[in-house]
């Protein structure tokens, strides 16, 4: 089997802050294939931005990559010199973020902001680079590209400056484009046609992607595998439709509950996991989940932490009862009970946030 | 999304609620692990009890009479002949001079500040809340009054009336007033957008009470800081009205005064200009810290 | 400190009045400027109004002499006839503002026979120039100190940095000034037994010049760097900042291009303010050194109520600071393209 694009092993990262250690990145091990798009799901703060921010190490200032190993063609990521990282930042991975009216810098021109990502790696001489950076417009389906090159940011619709982030990065070819949340921020109807866009250069260019999202409608359009994160660790692997289908740990069996689907019953209501996320600081002994597990035994809380074991082919997921050994009837209560936990809480505090929704 | 007036009510009685609440418990913590802080609030807070006291000390004869000149110990060195700071060139102890000077500076410093309140609080409020031909009036007012440059507005005024702490206090106030009015219209502007607000207007409760409901919790720890930084500009003021003349006059003793004394003798006795000098310029720094202090503590963005 | 982190609030409501002003993307530019330029006039008017209110509501009358001397009744009357002082108020305002039209700022009272605008043009080269040095001065150390202190934040530089701004600050310039003469000149001056610096009378464009331009430079240095500094923290944390590490930029370009080009905006918009607080302390500072400049003419215009010159000054104070706001605020259009292209 050829050797993966990027191999990411048992990756610790952890932030020094005046409340104490948080761990944002608990031993997580994964690997992406040229070509291929892997999706990382997981609600917020459960790591997946960290992740992607460690493998560029861009990590923000109270943040160190503490142990592991970031292979990328073989070569490790985290004992690379500064130059050798500049090297590969924007050229070999390249990242684009969720807000693109914050991420632009505002009073640059798209033009030079695209432009200087070519040259800053001595690919293309200034020349060739302008030339290049009206056809990367045109590419991602910007509208007018030879004039609007010389737009500012504020200038640009939401989507636009999505499609000029895009554009930025891939400019330089990458062989792994990591996208975090990349439709967030916009408009439903402008998410359908980014999504759109990433398809088509997907088939394109054949760049492998780390898709990072909350949005599972997303995942199951773009991508051949996923990852789904919990609390700094990764809890279930595997390929699209097998997780899609069926789910093994009970966390995953969650996300997808509060996504509407098309191929499930009507009266099926969406679910939200009860409870807040986690405190990535103070972590509770035994599972990490099973404080908000509908399906949790004492196992869970008395044992240390499950590892990933192989539930089907491809597939791991992290966790002692798993969804297929779960009676239908608790199956049944565990949504019925939600739905009236919700509305109990709903009447108690006006603003109170309802725990964990996901996809929206 | 119809909202009943009667949650809208609520929701603010909560938010105002909450905020209050954590907000000063909060700033409490953070302006006391400020270390520089505590200490310029500690020093002004001996000042200030040294000020208050100073009468008391000189009937008692631990502090010397600031006014009482005497002949045979001009110029006198720190030190000398009982005198902890020396004296100045009319053999005034310094000591007592400079102690009773903080009684001048301070009191201009904080109580101009009480003229300065009033003033910025209506004219903001009068701006953030009638909006409109009002504001832009008002706006148009405050951009004029800002070109005129303070310290000459402040020395004129001063030497065409007569010198005393009631002309000094109104030509600082009318001269600083600016900073407050803008800050205070600014918040009036931002709870306006508030959407709850228009949820009150549309059934009727009427949104001046709400505005000011609201305007108070929010808006405090900014007014507090910026009436906080505007009491060195006033001592800062007062000092260089002394050191030009046109300030207090003598023999009241102010730092502003001793400076230029010191000036005028600084080769004969050149540290009786170092004392005042030093005096100011800690002073100033104390209340800068303070106003650092409860600027960070109070920041709404770092709590969390 | 003489000036209060308020005052650059002022930058917040620009964009929002330039937009306001500014039409269409054409000629906007030359609108808003012609429109400022403009409203110069009200607001020379109104500094000459009140000046000159200021003046007339004063107890007592310009050639009342303390100690001893007073003038006899017949000698002021014709004082007051020679310089139009017996006419009624409005007739002496609307005088005075024709004159000023046509630049004639009246004779002043002090010195029998001379001009206003000679006067003035006599202190100009020595406050000018101090002013401008001081100027060249404060841009590129307060904007250098606050930039290293940013970029090197919470280590040593930054704190000392940030230590002697806060220092330099508080302590207002005549007691730096003063401070300084006592150094310098007491002390080094006993050392070295020369003319070490020493504001002397016979001011000459010299090294006499360098405390009066440290001195005057060293509160706006303090308060440029203290603002950079914080400016720049702020953009450092934005987004957009970490997109230019993502592309692989080398750290120059992510400085300039980035960090700085964002973060010395709110920037320009305090040197309207540091032009006005040179004005007020070239006040100080002359007085302090004893340099026959503009500030020390005014001092001296006031505690003697020469009220041609005082009127005098404090329109040319007020007209340079309302220039150089102008200047700022034409130059934030040019800067910030959010601005510009609204």
């Amino acid at each position: 089997m050829a050797q993966p694009l990027l191999q990411v092993q048992d990756l610790r990262t952890q932030f020094f802050t005046t409340r104490g250690v948080v761990h944002a990145v608990d031993g997580v091990t994964f690997h992406v294939d040229a070509g291929e798009t892997l999706g990382v799901v997981g609600e917020s703060g459960c790591g997946k931005t960290m992740t992607a921010l460690s493998i560029l190490r861009l990590l923000p200032d109270p943040g160190k990559i503490m142990s592991g190993r970031i292979l990328f063609r073989g070569k490790d990521v985290t004992k690379m010199t500064d130059e050798e990282i500049r090297d590969f930042r924007g050229n070999d991975v390249a990242m684009i973020f969720q807000d693109p009216m914050t991420s632009l810098n505002p009073v640059t021109r798209i033009g030079s902001q695209i432009e200087e990502a070519m040259t800053a790696h001595e690919r293309f001489t200034e020349t060739l680079a302008r030339g290049r950076v009206i056809e990367l417009l045109k590419r991602v389906r910007v509208p007018a590209a030879e004039s609007r090159v010389k737009d500012y940011p504020h200038q640009f619709s939401g989507g636009m400056r999505q499609r000029a982030m895009i554009a930025m990065g891939l400019s330089n070819e990458p062989d792994l484009l990591i996208a975090d949340e990349p439709t967030t921020a916009l408009d439903v109807t402008v998410q359908a046609q980014i999504i759109q866009l990433m398809k088509q250069l997907n088939r394109e260019l054949n760049t492998a992607m780390m898709l990072i999202t909350h949005n599972m409608a997303l995942v199951a359009s773009l991508c051949q595998r996923i990852i789904v994160m919990y609390a700094g660790r990764i809890v279930e692997e595997g390929p699209v439709e097998q997780i899609f289908k069926s789910p093994q740990h009970p966390y995953t069996w969650s996300l997808l509950r509060s996504v509407p689907r098309v191929d499930e019953a009507r009266k099926d209501r969406l679910v939200s996991i009860k409870g807040l996320p986690p405190d990535l600081s103070h972590s509770p002994p035994g599972c990490k989940f099973h404080p908000r597990c509908p399906f949790v035994i004492d196992k869970c809380k008395d044992e240390p932490e499950p590892p990933l074991g192989e539930v089907a082919t491809n597939q791991v997921a992290r966790c002692w009862v798993l969804m297929r050994n779960v009676k239908q009837d608790d199956i049944d209560a565990a949504k019925q009970s939600a739905l009236s936990k919700e509305a109990a809480e709903k009447l108690k505090a006006p603003t109170a946030e309802l725990g964990g929704t996901i996809g929206g | 999304m119809a909202v009943p007036a009667v949650a809208v009510e609520q929701l603010v009685e909560w938010e105002v609620a909450e905020t209050q609440i954590g907000l000063w418990t909060d700033a409490w913590q953070r302006f006391r692990r400020n270390r520089l802080a505590v200490a310029g609030a500690a020093l002004v807070l001996i000042l200030v009890l040294i000020a208050f006291l100073c009468p008391l000390l000189v009937q008692l004869g631990i502090l010397q009479n600031p006014v009482k000149q005497n002949v045979q110990y001009i110029e006198a060195a720190p030190g000398q002949a009982g005198f902890l700071l020396g004296s100045d060139e009319l053999g005034r102890d310094t000591l007592s001079r400079l102690l009773f000077g903080s009684r001048i500076s301070l009191s201009v410093g904080i109580l101009v500040q009480g003229i300065i309140l009033p003033i910025g609080l209506a004219i903001g409020l009068a701006a953030g809340y009638f909006g409109g031909r009002i504001d832009n009036l008002l706006m148009r007012f405050t951009d004029i009054w800002y070109a005129f440059p303070d310290l000459l507005f402040v020395l004129v005024v001063v030497s065409v009336f007569k010198p005393n702490l009631l002309t000094i206090f109104g030509a600082i106030a009318l001269v600083n007033w600016v900073g407050l009015a803008r800050l205070v219209r600014g918040q009036v502007l931002s709870i306006k957008e508030k959407e709850f607000i228009e949820a009150a207007r549309s059934s009727g409760s009427p949104p001046l009470k709400l505005i000011i409901k609201h305007l108070l919790p929010n808006s405090l720890g900014p007014i507090i800081v910026t009436l906080t930084f505007g009491i060195p500009q006033a001592i800062f003021l007062e000092a260089v009205l002394s050191f030009l003349g046109v300030g207090i006059q003598p023999p009241t003793p102010t730092w502003g005064q001793m400076v230029f004394d010191g000036y005028e003798a600084v080769y004969a006795n050149p540290t009786s200009v170092v004392f005042p000098a030093l005096a100011i310029g800690f002073t100033l720094l104390a209340f800068s810290f303070i106003g650092d202090g409860l600027r960070d503590a109070l920041d709404p963005r770092m709590r969390r | 400190m003489a000036i209060s982190e308020g005052r650059s609030g002022r930058g917040a409501l620009l964009p929002l009045r330039i937009s306001q002003l500014a039409g269409s993307r054409g000629g906007s530019l030359a609108i808003f400027v012609g429109k400022r330029i403009l409203w110069m006039v009200p607001i020379v008017f109104f500094v000459i109004l009140i000046t000159f209110v200021l003046m007339h509501l004063a107890p007592g009358s310009p050639w009342d002499r303390t100690g001893g001397r007073q003038l006899s009744q017949a000698v002021m009357n014709n004082l007051n006839i020679k310089y139009g002082l017996d006419k009624p108020e409005t007739e002496q305002f609307k005088l005075y503002v024709w004159n000023v039209i046509h630049f004639d700022f009246g004779l002043s009272y002090q010195y029998e026979g001379k001009s206003v605008v000679t006067l003035i043009g006599g202190g100009w080269p020595y406050t000018a120039t101090i002013g401008f040095l001081a100027f060249l001065l404060i841009v590129p150390v307060g904007i250098s100190l606050g930039v290293v202190a940013a970029l090197r934040q919470n280590t040593r530089v930054d704190y000392i940095t940030m230590g002697f701004a806060t220092f330099a600050a508080s302590f207002p310039n005549f007691v730096i000034g003063a401070l300084m003469v006592v150094v310098f000149s007491v002390v080094l001056y006993k050392a070295t037994d020369g003319n070490f610096f020493l504001p002397s009378a016979d001011f000459g464009l010299d090294s006499h010049l360098i405390m009066p331009v440290i001195t005057l430079s060293l509160l706006p240095i303090a308060y440029t760097a203290r603002l950079t500094r914080a400016s720049t923290l702020d953009t450092i944390r934005q987004d957009f900042v970490r997109t230019a590490w993502a592309k692989g930029l080398p750290e120059r370009l992510v400085v300039i291009r980035h960090i700085l080009k964002n973060s010395l905006i709110p920037v320009v918009t305090t040197l309207g303010p540091t032009f006005a607080f040179l004005v007020t302390g070239s006040v100080i500072v002359e007085t302090v050194f004893n340099i026959p400049g503009i500030g020390r003419a005014f001092v001296v215009a006031v505690s003697s109520r020469d009220y041609p010159m005082i009127l005098g000054t404090t329109v040319l104070f007020s007209v340079i600071i309302a220039v150089a706001n102008l200047v700022v605020d034409v130059a934030y259009v040019f800067i910030d393209p959010r601005v510009r292209l609204t």
